[in-house]
């Protein structure tokens, strides 16, 4: 109650910037995710990991997915875990690594843009948005170095380019800028050398959604944290569309679609579709 | 026992700066905000396209105000901040339009009794439900007070004479296009030309949106729901004047200043 009676007494103060993280910051420390706190021993191991998220610009847009899993160590901690969230109408981020930390930048980023786009009447440019992600991220290190890392990845759909875009980040922050395709996580070594060879430029976005998709299958195929798509349960990657029309998260049935016309296939192709030698 | 020299009383000092907001916010046009089938309508004859009057401040809230610009902006900001660290700290449906009236409600009151000049500000701040039983609109003024509407509320100048023509019109449940004729007509005084698209600021809260129930209704789109609106399309050749707000006596909130007593 007390530190809610200080930031109370300063909601009519203006701290000359329309950012959310920066009020908090000044006026209520405690609530950021970020605290520079040493923990006696590193836990990166006992704490929940995402692993694998997958993204593609198609034509007039982007499409990113994510596995389910989440694991401690050796142990599935989760099957059905979402780690790619809708941040505002034309964006998205996926997280990699400690779940609880990047579900906590990723509630805090929404926040961020909304606030900004309130306060100002105008929406942050995607640059924009990518840096004050960066910024986000780089707050983290401290406890990145103790284990607790996270690493997001950015996608939006660009008004003034009517293009998508993707933005990697490390755990000091960023951003880069990524063309065509980019992966994190336990699984993007994988998931990435689907895509180099799947990727097609100015595909459509539902066909740019199948690559992604074959792309989080190769990961779960040839990485234990990465989890594949659970048939029995009815578990299906969280996909998201990002065109002129906004974000658009397919349902499941849509989603279910896709998955089994791609495990159909891989009944008699277990590897999956082959890109052309010439 | 002789006053001292300058001595106002403390009843003279409040009827006086009451008299002072009452004219500042009687200067201004009326804001109208109602209930539509799908939520609610806030309609405000503003020629600005920067300087909003309504705005949102949360997925389900909206807020409209007449008066002093820089006066309602910085209340309109805190309320933003008020909302995003609620929603932050909690949940995103535990920001409540409730909760900022009365955060509003205390700083109006707080700066009327503590400062030399009250807020020349009305505020409306609306909710909009899951359905519309649920939906709310509170109305606040300079002192501080607030009243729970219903069904609709209008703020600024004249706002007697717009809420009397808003109420020829107004019924439950109206749509959209009905909706905001019904509020032109309040806003058009009888025999005046209706204020064109460019000249207005619409905005709905409308309970089927995705997310953030918030939406600013322009362009093209605005257009064609005034044409909708109008059966009888009689564009304006000139953009309509704006009602001389000078005419009419200055009407601020009527009654005595909100106790809280309950009367």
């Amino acid at each position: 109650m007390a530190s809610q009676q200080a930031w109370m007494s300063n909601l009519f103060t203006n701290t000359g910037s329309s950012s959310f993280t920066e009020f908090l910051g000044a006026h209520a420390p405690d609530l950021l995710p970020t605290r520079a706190q040493a923990l006696a021993a590193p836990v990166g191991d006992q704490i929940p990991h995402a692993t694998t998220i997958v993204a593609a610009t198609c034509a007039g847009g982007v499409v990113m997915a994510g596995d389910r899993r989440a694991t401690s160590g050796n142990m599935i901690s989760q099957r059905d875990m979402e780690k790619v969230f809708r941040t505002d109408d034309y964006s998205c981020m996926g997280i990699a690594g400690t779940a609880s930390t990047g579900i906590e930048v990723a509630r805090l980023y929404r926040v961020e843009l909304e606030h900004y786009e309130k306060m100002e009447g105008r929406s942050l440019s995607t640059e924009g948005k990518a840096n004050r992600l960066a910024a986000m991220i780089r707050g983290n290190l401290a406890m990145a170095m103790q284990g607790l890392v996270v690493v997001p990845l950015f996608a939006a759909y660009d008004p003034d380019r009517d293009a998508g875009r993707i933005f990697g980040y490390d755990v000091g922050g960023g951003p880069y800028e990524q063309r065509q395709y980019h992966s994190i996580g336990s699984g993007s070594i994988f998931a990435r050398g689907s895509l180099k060879k799947l990727y097609r430029e100015d595909a459509t976005p539902e066909d740019t959604v199948l690559t992604c998709l074959q792309a989080l299958y190769d990961a779960a195929d040839d990485d234990s944290a990465t989890g594949g798509p659970d048939v029995t349960r009815k578990i299906w990657p969280v996909v998201s569309v990002i065109t002129a029309d906004g974000f658009r998260r397919l349902s499941d049935e849509e989603v279910a679609e896709y998955v089994h016309g791609m495990l159909d296939a891989r009944m008699t192709d277990p590897d999956g579709p082959t890109a052309p030698l010439r | 026992m002789s006053m001292p020299f300058g001595y106002a009383s403390p009843e003279q000092i409040m009827r006086d700066r009451a008299e002072y907001a009452r004219k500042g916010i009687a200067r201004g046009r009326s804001v109208v905000v109602m209930q539509y089938a799908d939520g609610i309508l806030f309609v405000a004859p503003n020629p600005s396209k920067a300087l909003h009057k309504i705005s949102e401040i949360y997925d389900r809230i909206g807020f409209a105000a007449v008066g002093r610009y820089n006066e309602f902006e910085s209340l309109r900001l805190a309320g933003i901040r008020y909302a995003d660290i609620n929603g932050y700290t909690y949940n995103r449906s535990d920001v409540t339009g409730r909760g900022l009236a009365n955060l509003y409600a205390q700083q109006l009151g707080m700066i009327f009794t503590e400062s030399i000049k009250s807020l020349e500000v009305e505020i409306v701040v609306a909710e909009v439900g899951e359905d519309p039983g649920r939906d709310q609109i509170y109305r606040l003024t300079f002192d501080g007070s607030v009243f729970d509407e219903q069904g609709m509320a209008v703020i600024g100048g004249q706002a007697e004479a717009v809420g009397s023509r808003l109420k020829e019109r107004y019924s439950e449940g109206l749509p959209l296009a009905q909706a905001l004729d019904a509020a032109l007509f309040a806003l058009t005084e009888p025999g005046g030309e209706r204020p064109s698209p460019t000249q207005l600021e619409v905005a709905v809260l409308d309970r089927n949106r995705e997310h953030r129930k918030f939406l600013r209704l322009t362009g093209p789109r605005l257009q064609r729901l005034l044409e909708e609106a109008a059966p009888a399309p009689a564009p304006p050749t000139e953009p309509a004047p704006a009602p001389a707000p000078e005419t009419g006596p200055p009407i601020g909130p009527e009654g005595e200043i909100d106790t809280g007593s309950g009367e």
